[in-house]
């Protein structure tokens, strides 16, 4: 058996802690996250609350628990969106290559570049009002023409290769071939940009709650939790630290994973390491 | 000169090679023959100092008395290119695509401090002009050449410092015939005017027969056989030697049914791509092949050769009905073949492909794989009944019913092309198109692979398209041959009539130039391995 890369051990332990954080969030958290008490506010590390508390007095602890769920099923859905609409894309550019459909969706793709994401994302979320669903739509967007392009930049030199014309001569369309034999080879691909795909949601997701478009009160969000500890930074640091670096580490997580995926499965990366 | 001295080299505790022993006199040619995994290329490698990671030798590696072994990395890399230079088989990965020519000449010469930038020009035009690129310009890019020309800069570029030994690994493996003896001739050439000593590994006995003055042959790691070429030839003392000559020149046995009945008719068919675009225009198309027609007859072998960029590649994908043709006709049984042709129509034909590597699915099993063309019977065979029928393939190519559960990349190289053989028999086809299906086989595996297509042609009354640059084979396996040049076939007749008295010049051009083992000698045909 190969030794894993140290990388994605590491990245893969800090993401697993983060999801079984975030499930065990869905049954059960110290405190409810909209019991305010405003008593026990700003208080400092302790055995009741091992995080402190916040200026509304709710449980910090808490609050970061739930907000990983937040954090975590935007970027899951984005990812989801970006997969299930760019993929197909890519694909079915990539078995008419040169073709006006190829024109036609890469150009597309070109287009969406163009524009500034988060500008973007501001703007869905300005016009249809700010939701943890328009933040997902507006992040997964994004995530379909980096999808397509991963896919058709995979699938274009399969399609020159001898068991491709082999299928053809045993009649396969174009997209029973890209089913069967395209997609099965290019899944590595996939999967690692997945995960880059995945943390990069979760910043964009912590960023449009920071400017209050993302999910809204009382549904608590890391990026939220940021902006509302910002007035406090210099009497209650740790307000602002402890969902930085809950960002921090959750993203770094995920990009470790990713790229100790891409050496595990890239097989040139991988020869050339060896 | 050159001398090895009961080198063994081992790679991670692999036994590579044992005891092999051989010396080169300056000016000689010295050929080294084997086929793939016989070391022949991890020899010259440890020539080189380049042996990869974990490798470890004993005996000794000398070049004038200095022992090459023990050299630093800083010692070796003043040699290498300095007093020996080398070649490979790929003259495209050899060379750096975003540098030109000239510079990757006048690079050996920098780096080993023998001339400043300015005379190192001076110096790499000579040599260009020494490997007969006279009319080339330095600053040309290698994509704007072609592989004979590229493997010329290739050489240009290892006797830029009139090294004492060159090092040619599969020179001409991947060129044209005609290519091929130009670049031989210019080694031959070389080593005579430079007085420099060749070291030619190949698997071709052929290529050797004509250049070496003295062979070696290895099998798995040791040289089994070494001598004068003429006595090696005359007197192949070793048994592995006879079975490396036997398969060379290798002639199946084959029962031919003289069938009249038509089974492919190409008719006038042109195949053009659009001319490239210049500003909103486009320049006239070019005609890939221009105006081709052959009629293919039922239980026929007819061969098709010509040199890359002829266009046989282009008509074979228009045989198979992948692309649209833009003139005349091609008719299976009558069907038009077409890429819109009735799935059924296509099971007629079928295909084994050249890469036995890139033939396969790398995540699919070999069930599934062979049964791939299932796909196109109206009713296919489904659960037992396609594992039987997926066995009674894999039984009639010689590989065993079990192999079935296996991934393509538990199977050599000619185990991979039975299997491409059994997929294309699945359907039960009339038509099998062979394009250049045994090219990339060493000879041995070549005999075997001919064989059991001549076999198989007896049982199920086939037909065979074959489609090979490589006359040799041709000649073997075929009833009638079509010659192709530049899109056009310009001889066509019964193989041995136009193998011995070939009409066209260009025939003439192309049978003069393939290199051929002394007819006198060579195994008989029952010494096969």
């Amino acid at each position: 058996m190969r030794r894993l890369p140290p990388a994605l051990i590491l990245g893969a332990v800090l993401s697993g802690a983060f999801l079984i954080i975030a499930l065990i969030s869905l049954v059960w958290v110290p405190y409810p996250v909209d019991g305010v008490s405003i008593a026990d506010r700003l208080q400092p590390f302790s055995l009741a609350h091992p995080l402190g508390t916040d200026q509304l007095g709710r449980d910090v602890l808490s609050l970061l628990m739930v907000g990983s769920q937040t954090s975590i099923a935007v970027a899951i859905l984005a990812v989801g969106i970006g997969m299930g609409l760019g993929v197909p894309l890519g694909l079915a550019a990539a078995a008419r290559r040169g073709s006006l459909l190829d024109e036609v969706i890469m150009r597309g793709n070109d287009l969406i570049f163009a524009f500034p994401s988060l500008v973007i994302a501001i703007l869905i979320t300005a016009r249809y009002g700010p939701s943890a669903t328009n933040a997902i739509l507006a992040i997964g967007i994004f995530n379909i023409p980096v999808f397509a392009r991963v896919a058709r930049g995979g699938a274009l030199p399969l399609w020159t290769l001898d068991y491709i014309l082999a299928a053809r001569t045993a009649g396969k369309g174009r997209i029973r071939i890209s089913a069967e034999h395209i997609l099965p080879n290019i899944l590595n691909l996939l999967i690692v940009q997945a995960t880059i795909q995945f943390s990069l949601g979760i910043l964009a997701e912590a960023a449009l709650s920071y400017v209050g478009l993302g999910a809204q009160p009382p549904t608590p969000s890391w990026g939220r939790m940021l902006s509302e500890a910002q007035t406090m930074i210099y009497t209650h640091p740790m307000l602002a630290v402890l969902p930085g670096l809950a960002i921090v580490l959750m993203v770094l997580g995920l990009n470790l994973m990713g790229d100790g995926l891409r050496d595990v499965l890239d097989p040139r990366l991988r020869r050339g390491r060896t | 000169m050159i001398a090895l001295d009961r080198l063994s080299l081992s790679i991670h505790g692999q036994p590579i090679l044992r005891d092999v022993s051989l010396d080169i006199a300056p000016g000689e040619i010295f050929g080294l023959v084997g086929e793939s995994g016989s070391g022949k290329s991890m020899t010259a490698l440890a020539l080189m100092g380049l042996l990869p990671t974990g490798a470890a030798t004993t005996g000794r590696a000398s070049l004038d008395g200095t022992d090459l072994l023990s050299l630093s990395e800083p010692a070796l890399c003043r040699l290498r290119g300095n007093e020996i230079g080398m070649i490979f088989q790929e003259p495209m990965t050899a060379l750096n695509p975003v540098q030109t020519i000239g510079a990757q000449v006048a690079e050996t010469l920098t780096i080993h401090g023998k001339a400043d930038a300015t005379e190192a020009r001076a110096i790499a035009r000579d040599r260009l002009d020494r490997v007969g690129l006279k009319h080339i310009p330095m600053d040309r890019y290698p994509h704007e050449l072609s592989g004979g020309q590229r493997q010329r800069v290739c050489i240009a570029a290892a006797i830029a410092l009139h090294p004492r030994l060159l090092i040619a690994d599969e020179p001409t493996t991947a060129l044209d015939v005609t290519t091929q003896a130009q670049i031989l001739d210019l080694l031959r050439d070389i080593v005579a005017d430079e007085g420099m000593s060749l070291l030619l590994i190949t698997h071709d006995l052929a290529v050797v027969a004509d250049m070496a003055d003295r062979i070696a042959v290895m099998q798995t790691g040791e040289i089994v056989e070494t001598g004068p070429t003429k006595t090696v030839l005359a007197r192949q003392d070793h048994p592995y030697t006879r079975a490396l000559f036997a398969a060379s020149s290798h002639q199946p046995d084959r029962a031919t049914y003289p069938d009249p009945a038509p089974l492919l008719a190409v008719e006038n068919v042109t195949r053009s791509y659009p001319g490239p675009r210049q500003g909103f225009r486009r320049s006239p198309p070019l005609h890939a092949v221009d105006g081709v027609s052959f009629a293919l007859h039922e239980g026929e072998s007819l061969g098709l050769v010509g040199e890359s960029g002829c266009g046989k590649s282009t008509l074979t994908r228009a045989i198979l009905g992948l692309d649209p043709i833009q003139g005349g006709a091609i008719r299976l049984n009558g069907t038009p073949v077409t890429p819109q042709m009735p799935r059924a129509a296509r099971a007629d034909i079928q295909v084994v492909f050249q890469d036995p590597y890139g033939s396969f699915n790398p995540r699919w099993r070999v069930e599934r794989l062979i049964a791939e063309p299932f796909h196109l019977l109206p009713d296919p065979p489904r659960g037992g009944d396609r594992r039987d029928r997926v066995a009674e393939a894999l039984t009639a190519v010689h590989l065993s019913p079990d192999d079935m559960h296996k991934y393509p990349h538990e199977f050599s190289g000619g185990q991979r092309q039975r299997i491409a053989i059994a997929r294309a028999l699945i359907t039960r086809p009339k038509l099998l198109v062979l394009d250049e299906a045994v090219s990339a086989l060493d000879v041995s595996v070549r005999a075997r692979i001919l064989d059991l297509l001549a076999e198989l042609q007896g049982e199920f009354h086939l037909s065979y398209l074959f489609i090979s640059h490589d006359l040799t084979v041709v000649r073997a396996i075929t009833d009638r041959v079509l010659v192709m040049q530049s899109g056009k076939i310009v001889e066509e007749g019964a193989t041995e009539a136009v193998f011995t008295a070939p009409t066209h010049p260009y025939t003439r051009t192309l049978l003069k130039a393939a290199p051929r083992l002394p007819d006198h000698i060579g195994g008989s045909h029952d010494t096969l391995v």
